[in-house]
């Protein structure tokens, strides 16, 4: 339970960062908060001959406003920072009620925004926060930069868009719509503990009626999950208990999870429908309410 | 670089200056180097909360960081609670309610619970319980620890909430 011996970096700024990995090639591993990456090297799961520590890069973290209204988030970003500041709710209220789900806040602490999304754990909640909300991820390289969104990141059972020789350095958060309806919500044994199934979505309304709608699922596949048949359901439609009762049908049906120790795959398909109706009848009674509208 | 390197940081009070392995844990590095052996091990790989220290005045799992992360920080550890042979409030609590048995997890329950009720100093039962959520005791059960930092919340947290 020791990790395996390695070189380390601890650069202070991006471009040593990004030219430590262009240098080490496949050798190179970046870590940032550590808590995915530091079990997986002591387990042995990963042997990497070079780490990349970014810890004590600056520019890399805080919370800013984008030109449009959204959010730049640094890749650094403690979870914590993200759940003690006190103007996300109104901000991006979705994206402040995922973060206390993630761990418990000793692992929130010390892990960051970035680290999560690129270790890609399926059944974790950013990821599928950041699906749902369309964000872009920024990597960099001693190349550049480009742009990637997450719904694009996200290949596979914890595969990614990302080089080895690239950092994840920024979030894009496009702006809260006003008025916005919005739940997360999730199944697991133990608070902390990773969901077996969870759903994070959102409603746009025009009057009673859905104008668009994003509804991802975390936990019953290889990545975030969008359901856009129950998707298409919703718009145009009431939230009243008959179309919700659809739209619980549809995403059983649509979702292909696996069985694994913590859940068969029919477990996971019936409660990923339940989730989802539950959600949007809490989203919808709650209403606008503190969304920043 | 290589595989060693020079690690400056506070444990306690108390500064330190060591010739670490690069690839050694904090926790490893606080038992094995520094003799503290108050810092727990249980799963080693960011589970059991058994290894949760202060650092910086935030509560982490010392399992999950290199020693060399810690360079220039400020630890607490359990080491650091008492004040001679007079108890902390949280240990005296723990004692009072019979909130350990083996005291394998009490390190990682107190530090994690200091760090906690700093920032909460007059919690409810469901918030110690979310508080804990991340710290697992294989004898005592939680309830007796829920009440022992119920207990010690006004003393502990320093200053009471009017
Ligand atoms: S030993 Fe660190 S969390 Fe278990
Ligand atoms: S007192 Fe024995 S594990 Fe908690």
């Amino acid at each position: 339970m020791k990790p395996a011996p390695f070189e380390y970096y601890c650069p202070e700024t991006l471009d040593e960062a990004v030219s430590l990995l262009e240098q080490h090639g496949d050798d190179g591993k970046v870590l940032a908060g550590g808590q995915s990456f530091m079990p997986l090297m002591s387990l042995r799961l990963a042997r990497p001959s070079v780490i990349v520590d970014l810890n004590r890069v600056s520019g890399l973290d805080g919370i800013a406003a984008n030109g449009d209204g959204g959010l730049a988030i640094g890749a650094l970003t403690r979870q914590r920072a993200l759940e003690r500041d006190a103007e996300l709710p109104a901000r991006n209220p979705l994206l402040a009620a995922a973060v206390p789900l993630i761990g418990h806040f000793q692992i929130r602490n010390r892990g960051t925004v970035g680290g999560s999304l690129v270790h890609a754990d399926p059944a974790a909640e950013l990821p599928a926060v950041t699906v749902a909300l369309g964000a872009d991820f920024v990597l960099t390289s001693a190349g550049g930069e480009r742009v990637v969104s997450a719904a694009d990141f996200y290949l596979g059972y914890m595969a990614t868009a990302i080089e080895a020789n690239e950092v994840l350095t920024e979030i894009r958060v496009p702006a809260w719509k006003a008025g916005r309806l919005w739940a997360i919500d999730e199944v697991s044994r133990r608070k902390g503990d990773f969901a077996m199934v969870g759903v994070a979505l959102w409603a746009d309304m025009d009057g009673a009626n859905c104008a668009d709608a994003c509804i991802t699922l975390f936990g019953v596949g290889g990545e975030p999950v969008r359901v856009e048949k129950a998707e298409q359901r919703l718009k145009g439609a009431a939230l009243d208990d008959a179309t919700l009762k659809e739209v619980e049908r549809i995403v059983s049906e649509e979702l292909e999870p696996d069985s694994d120790i913590h859940a068969s795959a029919l477990y996971r398909r019936e409660v990923g429908g339940v989730l989802t109706r539950r959600a949007l009848r809490a989203a919808a009674e709650r209403g606008t309410e503190g969304n920043g509208a | 670089m290589s595989t060693k390197s020079i690690l400056n940081l506070t444990v306690n009070g108390k500064a330190y200056e060591k010739l670490v392995e690069v690839r050694m844990t904090l926790a490893d590095f606080l038992r094995n180097e520094l003799d503290l052996t108050g810092t727990h091990l249980g799963c080693e790989h960011g589970v059991c909360g058994a290894c949760t220290v202060i650092m910086d005045g935030e509560a982490v799992r010392s399992c999950l960081l290199l020693a060399v992360q810690a360079e220039g920080a400020t630890l607490e550890t359990v080491e650091g609670l008492a004040d001679g042979d007079r108890l902390h409030p949280l240990q005296a609590a723990f004692q009072d309610r019979h909130a350990l048995q083996c005291g394998f997890c009490t390190p990682g329950f107190l530090m994690t619970a200091t760090a906690f009720l700093k920032e909460n100093p007059s919690p409810t039962d469901a918030e110690i319980r979310e508080a804990i959520s991340g710290n697992i005791c294989r004898c005592t059960g939680y309830q007796p620890i829920i009440e022992a930092i119920g207990q010690a919340a006004p003393e502990a947290g320093g200053k009471p909430r009017e």
